[in-house]
């Protein structure tokens, strides 16, 4: 079980860093920190599982989308 | 008591295979949001009062049942806001046929 | 019959997130990637509130109900962008 997990959460990885559109790549990141939370929940370390469930929902991607929406995209069209 | 309480779980599990097959196979923004909205929330439901029976009353029920009313607040919410951004950006629902002019 | 129901509905819930996985990787618009993470948090609440009875630890239960009242911010976050983007353009 946690070994699919681990290679599911490296797939997510490498389709994070491989498209070319920024929404869609903070999108699978977020998909990406809640597997990762998953496998500290089913490692027996709950405290941790907290603080990255409330990074990587919350924190981190509001933060990107706040970032992307203030630069200029090239990447686009 | 126990067989009340797997009847439900396997609703749930029911309920869920159903709404993903409905997220793989239909064809448009809307229809996806109508099946995962109301195929997900009532497996989870389903789930929860399964495990509330299994359970019995403790401090787990309680648990059990605030994740509940917070998921019941939250998941509308951004169901409905997903859908109202796919309608002011202009998407088309989805039609069978060729859309012809009336007469 | 020595089978354990709840990791046996903990191996479904998993099956369905994959189905729903692909809906994320392969949607045509933004719109269908938020439908598959909404769906994709829910599933996976569920199966930390599942595994937390089954492993018999009530204090686990306090991940799942940091996922329920944070699991939206994200969505709201990436839906807000959606709708002003045509605004800067």
């Amino acid at each position: 079980m946690i070994i699919f997990i681990l290679i599911l959460t490296i797939i997510m990885a490498i389709f994070a860093l491989q498209f070319k559109n920024l929404l869609n790549a903070v999108i699978v990141l977020a998909v990406f920190s809640l597997l990762l939370s998953l496998i500290f929940y089913l490692l027996h370390a709950p405290d941790v599982a907290i603080a990255e469930a409330a990074v990587g929902a919350g924190v981190a991607t509001t933060l990107f989308v706040v970032v992307i929406g203030k630069t200029k995209r090239k990447e686009n069209e | 008591m126990r067989l009340i309480a797997y009847f439900f779980l396997g609703m749930g599990v029911f309920f869920a295979t159903f709404g993903n097959i409905g997220m793989l196979r239909f064809p448009d923004v809307y229809t996806r949001l109508q099946a995962s909205s109301k195929c997900g929330i009532t497996s989870i439901i389903s789930i929860f009062i399964g495990l509330i029976i299994l359970e019995g009353l403790n401090s787990v029920a309680l648990r059990i049942t605030v994740i509940t009313i917070f998921f019941l607040i939250t998941s509308p919410v951004s169901s409905h806001i997903i859908g109202r951004s796919a309608y002011e950006e202009g998407i088309l629902p989805w039609r069978k046929e060729k859309p012809k002019d009336k007469q | 019959m020595d089978i354990n129901i709840l990791e046996t509905v903990i191996i479904f819930l998993s099956i369905n997130s994959l189905i729903s996985l692909y809906r994320v990787i392969k949607g045509p618009t933004p719109q269908d990637r938020l439908i598959g993470l909404n769906l994709i948090v829910a599933q996976v609440t569920a199966i930390m509130v599942i595994a937390s009875v089954n492993f018999r630890r009530p204090i686990y239960l306090d991940v799942a109900l940091v996922y329920a009242i944070l699991g939206y911010i994200s969505i709201i976050a990436i839906s807000k962008y959606l709708k002003g983007r045509k605004l800067h353009e």
